[in-house]
């Protein structure tokens, strides 16, 4: 009742403001015609009558405005005129309100954007039902992810923590509906997947740990709602079809729902295929191998009122046994949780790292944009100090004209947020659908979700209160007297006044961004410099995966050296080589490497764990590898010779000492085969750009043969050409194996992929930051010149040099420059060392990045100083004292 | 005139709702009704009675209607909603507790402590 009254009252008085007034005017009329009537009848003649009743009421106006504020709803009554007055204020400058909420745009766009990727990879969940309780296991102290398939067993049945354990892995396979195969990127999931996962199909039936019964038991497969969608068109007689999946039939038993796209945030599969099909799937079934780890990924969810330090203690105890077990292949079985969506810590820390740096960044370009708006409002407001002494003068308060302000400057951040929220998810949508990788289905799923609209929100209405808080002294001080009788004349204090110290933290806020932008530049240019231990350049790429053509076993070599001969035949091809996997493609093999003389090979005795690669004879000489000494391969080295390998230098430095010891020496591998080094190659690039060097051994591929298999071409022919003779070989030798060509340089696109966008990011903040300290740079050196027009005329009448005039125009505004970009400098400098964890070989030590910096921030202050110093160059003195 | 007592604050609103509680008034005819049966000892400014009557409108303690009055003009009159009606019992109470006792503490003798 009570609220309904007062509901009543507040939106009468905002929508029927007139009736309104109208009715309270006629009511009070209504009192003193009433009054005049009783005092009419005491004998007064009416005119006489109604006048005393006028005198008796009292001051009609001010009852009327006390009965109207009487009404309640004030609140909103003064918002509504405020928001009307500063709509009139903000059009009457749109020069300001546009630069004003431009600046704002710019700065919360940029927020806005970060937000929404940190948002969506790492703040929420994978969409699967309960994912506050799904965790996957990393093991060891690098946290590795994966995990054996006989590890995962045991886990899965001797733990006690969680409901049920999954495991997949990611892999590609040929898939073929009748037409020509065609690759597909798919997840091999155990049968209890979708069980233990908690996910119900949108079509048809998944399978369950019930269908896996040994070795290629089930082949069926599910698809996602994406692939249904785009390869069989929404086809609800799906279900039940059979597929090729190389050359292997295959059931398609349902479709995933849509909202389900897997277990990854950024690969989302076609299809799940049951594990237990791995050798139909990989061409080689491993799922018996302890020592070979190539399950990506263990995760289930825990049971109900277990917390993860439990399931990581139950965890550690199954572990403790394993290595008792089996000491060859089960070391360092300790193990931790980590979230499911980012394939674990060893890429989810640093993207969490990065992301964080990146939101830190772009809340200090908000804190300058706010520091640079905040001045500019200071300078407004003083400006219009005649206007408030005005007000003040006709008795406003002061919380009043204060309030005017907020409005105003809140009015500003809103039409900015907006713009910037706006620009922000266009983008954000456009990278949600953007596949930066030719290899791989690789997508950033960032569309933004009500928390960013909601976060745009905060952040402009809180920059709106910052910046809009700055002039509050300065109104708090007014004197209306002084004021309205000296005019507004402002004296140059010697004093440093709070709007200094905006500028300077708003341009050491910009020097901390260009440091570390320039930083990341640097550290670009010198990654892609740098000498991977392969030349890239001149050289093609041909993948083929032989399992999708049905090829496997003995079969494999047997095409692999067909392929490589039928290459070297094409005129202008000077070499071919073949390599299992290709350096730097997602991370590398690697297997423990043992001195010659360890006999007990548990993991713990490793001399150290090399990366591993199988190789063709001549693919040194195609990935032009420099030999530095020792023999490569030929095709004699197969599985009835002795087992040898070329090692790298960092391999024979730690395995053997020195790079001339080790050509002829032994080393063993985890199952006790003794391999004896027969060259010595340079050292490069295998997991990461950013690696120190690490040691690397290469096997001939007939003695440890491999279905995967990337063909380098090299030649110097004309590339349409070469691509075009390559594809009528490859025909000819199998018109039914798919295979993909590209440059090896396309290919490499994948590992410079983090640093390219570390540095296109951060250069996008640095340019932001940039702008910003131009525009307040020059605000503050053309306010400052404008108001002392007059002392500078004098000087110039007085015979003041030019050099003396910008000295007293600018002096400050540079002095102030050199203290922020100083500031700014130390503080990026300490920020860099973030961004060397991401960026190769980023180190803010740098005598380029410095001098750069220096420069930069100089060249910065002589463009935003710029007009102002004309302005104050040409100042007539003669002109100027006539007119004031 | 200078004899009539200065209301207390606060107690405007009171006299309205007791007033209006006799009968539905118009704003000029609270004035005199609360005249009358102060017998003309409170002095209450015509025009802060407006303020008043709206801010209980507000509070939904009165409601308002336009009708014609006995002089034949129109007016509004206000009458008291069921929340008004509690609120007079609650503030009458109030202020018979509160007269009482600072009654009987101006009747304290010095034989009495």
């Amino acid at each position: 009742m009570k609220l309904t009254a007062y509901l009543h009252s507040v939106t009468a008085k905002l929508f029927r403001r007139a009736e309104l007034a109208n009715e309270m005017e006629e009511e009070l009329l209504s009192h003193i015609q009433h009054r005049a009537d009783d005092l009419e009848r005491s004998g007064l003649a009416r005119r006489e009558a109604e006048r005393r009743a006028r005198i008796e009421f009292g001051g009609q106006e001010k009852f009327k405005e006390e009965s109207y504020e009487a009404l309640g709803g004030n609140f909103f009554d003064t918002l509504l005129q405020d928001v009307r007055l500063s709509v009139r204020v903000l059009r009457k400058s749109p020069g300001f309100t546009l630069a004003a909420a431009g600046t704002l745009a710019l700065a919360i766009g940029a927020n806005s954007v970060v937000f929404g990727i940190l948002n969506a990879l790492i703040l929420r969940p994978l969409n699967v039902p309960r994912a506050e309780s799904l965790w996957a296991l990393e093991r060891g102290s690098d946290k590795a992810i994966n995990h054996s398939y006989p590890d995962y067993r045991d886990l899965r049945e001797r733990n006690r923590s969680f409901e049920d354990l999954a495991a997949y892995n990611v892999t590609s396979i040929g898939l073929d509906t009748g037409n020509h195969p065609s690759a597909s990127w798919i997840f091999e999931v155990t049968g209890n997947y979708f069980d233990a996962l908690d996910i119900q199909p949108y079509l048809g039936r998944f399978f369950h740990a019930s269908d896996e019964r040994g070795p290629n038991s089930a082949p069926y497969i599910v698809l996602t709602h994406a692939f249904w969608h785009t390869h069989f068109q929404d086809d609800r007689g799906v279900v039940g079809r059979l597929v090729q999946l190389n050359k292997h039939p295959f059931t398609i038993l349902g479709v995933a729902p849509p909202e389900f796209r897997g277990t990854l945030t950024f690969l989302s599969p076609d299809f799940w295929v049951p594990l237990v099909n791995q050798e139909q799937v990989e061409g080689a079934n491993v799922l018996n191998d302890r020592a070979n780890r190539s399950l990506l990924m263990l995760m289930g969810h825990l049971k109900a009122g277990v917390t993860p330090a439990q399931a990581v203690a139950d965890l550690n105890s199954i572990g403790t046994q394993l290595e008792k077990s089996y000491p060859k292949e089960d070391g360092q079985m300790t193990f931790s949780l980590t979230r499911t969506g980012l394939s674990g810590d060893w890429l989810g820390d640093p993207l969490k790292g990065f992301l964080a740096g990146l939101m830190l960044l772009s809340l200090l370009i908000l804190l300058a944009a706010c520091a640079n708006l905040g001045s500019l409002f200071a300078a407004r407001a003083a400006d219009r100090s005649r206007e408030v002494a005005l007000r003040l003068a006709l008795g406003s308060k002061r919380t009043r004209i204060l309030r005017t302000l907020f409005t105003e400057a809140v009015m500003v951040s809103l039409l900015g947020g907006a713009a910037g929220l706006w620009g922000s998810v266009v983008l954000l949508h456009r990278l949600s659908v953007w596949q930066p990788l030719p290899t791989a289905p690789i997508t950033v799923p960032v569309n933004p979700d009500a928390k960013v609209y909601l976060i745009a929100l905060l952040l402009a209405l809180a920059s709106g209160f910052l910046f809009g808080a700055v002039p509050v002294r300065q109104v708090l001080r007014t004197n209306p007297y002084e004021v309205v009788k000296l005019g507004s004349s402002v004296r140059v204090g010697r004093r440093i006044t709070l709007r200094d110290l905006l500028l300077v933290a708003q341009i050491a806020i910009c020097a901390v961004l260009v440091t570390s932008s320039l930083v990341a530049v640097r550290g670009l240019v010198r990654s892609l410099h740098t000498t991977f231990g392969f030349e890239p350049r001149g050289a093609t790429l041909v993948e083929t995966a032989l399992s999708m053509a049905g090829y496997s076993g003995d079969s494999l070599p047997v095409m692999q050296k067909r392929m490589i001969e039928a290459l070297e035949t094409i005129p202008g091809v000077k070499s071919v080589g073949l390599v299992d996997r290709l350096p730097l493609f997602y991370g590398s093999n690697g297997s423990n490497v043992f001195s010659d003389k360890t006999s007990d090979l548990r993991p713990a005795n490793a001399a150290a764990e090399a990366a591993l690669y199988n190789i063709s004879p001549r693919y040194f000489d195609a990935a032009e590898t420099v030999v530095l000494t020792g023999r490569t391969f030929t095709w004699h080295d197969d599985k009835s010779s002795p087992r040898v390998a070329v090692v790298n230098r960092e391999f024979a430095k730690r395995l053997f000492g020195s790079v001339t010891n080790a050509v002829g020496s032994y080393y063993k591998m985890p199952d006790g085969a003794r391999i004896q080094a027969v060259g010595v190659v340079e050292d490069g690039k295998y997991g990461s750009l950013a690696e120190d060097a690490q040691p690397a051994m290469f096997l001939p591929v007939l003695q440890s043969q491999s279905a995967q298999a990337s063909l380098i071409v090299r030649s110097s022919r004309d590339q349409e050409q070469l691509v075009a003779a390559i594809r009528s070989k490859m025909h000819d030798l199998d018109p039914g194996l798919p295979f993909t060509l590209r440059t090896w340089s396309q290919e490499l696109e994948s590992a410079l992929f983090p640093s390219r966008m570390a540095t296109l990011a951060l250069g996008v903040l640095g340019l932001m930051g940039a702008m910003l300290s131009i525009t307040g740079i020059f605000g503050m050196a053309a306010y400052a010149v404008s108001k002392r027009m007059r002392e500078l005329g004098i000087r110039v009448a007085l015979g003041g040099q030019r050099k003396e005039v910008l000295q007293a125009a600018l002096g400050r505004a540079f002095k102030l420059m050199a203290w922020g970009s100083a500031a700014g400098l130390l503080l990026g400098i300490l920020a860099s060392r973030v961004l060397a964890f991401i960026v190769y070989q980023a180190t803010p030590r740098d005598p380029v990045v410095l001098a750069g910096v220096v420069l930069a921030m100089a060249l910065l202050g002589l463009i935003a100083t710029w007009i102002p110093a004309q302005r104050a160059l040409s100042i007539d003195p003669v002109k100027l004292l006539r007119e004031e | 005139m200078t004899d009539q007592a200065q209301l207390l604050p606060g107690t405007l609103d009171l006299l309205i709702l007791k007033a209006v509680s006799l009968g539905p008034l118009h704003g000029y005819g609270v004035l005199l009704r609360i005249g009358q049966i102060s017998g003309q000892a409170l002095l209450i400014e015509q025009g802060a009675l407006y303020p008043a009557l709206f801010r209980l409108v507000r509070q939904g303690l009165l409601k308002a209607s336009w009708g014609t009055s006995e002089n034949n003009r129109r007016a509004k009159f206000y009458e008291l909603t069921a929340s008004g009606r509690r609120r007079l019992r609650e503030e009458t109470e109030g202020w018979n507790r509160l007269a009482a006792a600072i009654g009987s503490a101006l009747d304290a003798q010095p034989e009495e402590i």
